[in-house]
């Protein structure tokens, strides 16, 4: 994906977010850091332009969520702690999380599970730029930007603007070469 | 704060023994990891579940009410299960060695053991005997360096940055491994030490350490960034070395006058427990520039970042 791509899959997603929850009164976007918190920003102030009449001036309410403390593979390989930054009270919400990629689904539990230690929300959807398949737990989006077939030893590179230097852009990172997906 | 710092350090499987041999980039590393977690504090809720199936066994031979209750709370808001031994209940007072306790700990399965002893370097000599991680929580007057870690992670909220500030430590230098952590700690992020109290309270290898000495208070935290002061250490000290306790208040007393030499701007700090009125000012510590609260909330904080990096993967020390 290039970066035209990337802004209309995420421009699309805002829109079916917007759709499906009758509004964005009640949403509260989390990102799961690193990759999820630039794109939970992103949809916010997309979904806050196309719902400005309809939304208070703050805007649609988003936060960061840090999953290095719920990882299941915590005594393989440790993960930098980073800090959670949700505001408010998710209790009775409508969360959305964003995430880069859905690959295995376990970030995804990770992150169920954080957020459940901040409060009830009333629902949680997700939502991904690119779903790549070889899930291993039973977890699936809401939302996605492109399923992106994959081989399981293959790797999804997402570059997003904010984090990388250069433009947006999603590559599929043979064991060997890279190659534009 | 310096996210980036740190990434790809692994402190998993070591020990925490000082201050003085640790690097600039491991104790940025655990600031770090610490800043993040103060967040978990001020939750409703808690604790995270990321040391679940660990246990931590801590074992005091001498009292602590703070730094062992900091311990224990960091090692449960990570979900540790948290053994406490002290001295009165240990097997050592059947005349159990220290390598006897630290092999039966280890044989137990305990996964990390925090020690607090009254005998300098046992538990660098301690670590030496098992696998599992040590934490020095306070040997004999050599250090304590999750105390100097706190420390640093409190200037470093205070002020935004160590590199550069003017720090006095105030007090009873000698018998305090507080101010041997603080100061290696804060020399290895850039700050300058000086270390102020009575000739006979300084430490004899004062001239071979990073600092500046000062006899007089006064002189001492001029134009201090911050002044750390120290408890008086009764129970370390074996002979009289000042008069009264009367006159050693009035000399080196951190009283609200006395900080009048200091910036404008000064933190003061005190690693507790208190003697009010004696080597602190009685209304110091309530004032906006005290930030001795500040210091037992982010000990909890920075208690749980050195479990949840000590006890991260690891093939072994």
């Amino acid at each position: 994906m290039d970066a035209g791509e990337v802004r209309r899959a995420l421009t699309r997603i805002a829109h079916e977010i917007v759709e499906k929850n009758k509004g964005a009164e009640n949403v509260v976007l989390v990102g799961i850091l690193r990759r999820g918190a630039p794109l939970a920003r992103r949809l916010a102030e997309t979904i806050g332009r196309i719902e400005e009449s309809s939304l208070p001036a703050s805007g649609v309410a988003f936060g960061d969520l840090d999953i290095a403390l719920y990882r299941d593979d915590y005594a393989l390989r440790q993960a930098p702690a980073r800090a959670t930054h949700v505001p408010g009270d998710v209790t009775g919400k409508t969360v959305v999380l964003v995430d880069d990629v859905l690959f295995t689904g376990r970030s995804v539990r990770a992150a169920i599970t954080a957020l459940m230690d901040l409060g009830r929300p009333a629902e949680v959807q997700l939502a991904v730029l690119v779903d790549r398949g070889h899930r291993e737990l039973p977890i699936r989006a809401d939302y996605v930007g492109k399923n992106l077939p994959t081989a399981q030893n293959e790797r999804v590179n997402v570059r997003l603007s904010e984090l990388d230097e250069g433009e947006d852009a999603v590559v599929i990172v043979k064991p060997e070469k890279e190659e534009r997906a | 704060m310096s996210s980036s710092s740190g990434i790809g350090m692994s402190l998993a499987g070591r020990d925490l023994l000082d201050l003085e041999t640790a690097t600039r980039e491991e104790i940025e590393h655990v600031l770090d990891t610490a800043e993040t977690f103060g967040e978990i504090l001020h939750r409703d809720v808690k604790k995270v579940p990321t040391l679940r199936g660990k246990s931590v066994v801590t074992l005091f031979f001498e009292n602590s009410t703070r730094t062992r209750t900091s311990f224990e709370a960091a090692g449960k808001y990570m979900s540790a299960d948290v053994i406490n031994i002290s001295a009165s209940t240990s097997s050592a007072t059947k005349g159990e060695s220290l390598r006897d306790t630290f092999l039966t700990l280890q044989a137990l399965t305990a996964d990390l053991v925090v020690m607090r002893t009254p005998y300098s370097g046992a538990c660098r000599q301690a670590a030496d005997w098992v696998k599992i991680p040590v934490v020095n929580a306070g040997d004999g007057t050599h250090e304590h360096p999750t105390q100097g870690l706190l420390d640093l992670l409190t200037l470093r909220q205070a002020k935004g940055s160590l590199e550069g500030l003017t720090v006095a430590i105030v007090g009873d230098v000698a018998h305090s491994r507080v101010a041997r952590s603080n100061l290696w700690g804060l020399h290895h992020m850039g700050a300058k030490v000086r270390l102020v109290g009575p000739a006979t309270l300084l430490p004899p290898d004062a001239d071979r350490l990073p600092v500046e000495v000062y006899t007089d208070l006064r002189a001492g935290i001029e134009g201090a960034d911050v002044v750390n002061v120290l408890r008086l250490q009764l129970e370390r000290q074996t002979k009289a070395l000042f008069p009264t306790a009367r006159e050693y208040s009035r000399l080196f007393g951190v009283t609200k006058s006395a900080l009048k030499a200091a910036k404008p701007d000064v933190f003061v700090l005190h690693p507790g427990p208190m003697n009010r009125g004696l080597e602190i000012g009685g209304d110091v510590p309530d004032m906006p520039f005290s930030l001795v609260e500040n210091q037992v909330t982010n000990g909890v904080a920075v208690r749980m970042a050195v479990l949840y990096l000590l006890l991260g993967a690891t093939e072994g020390k």
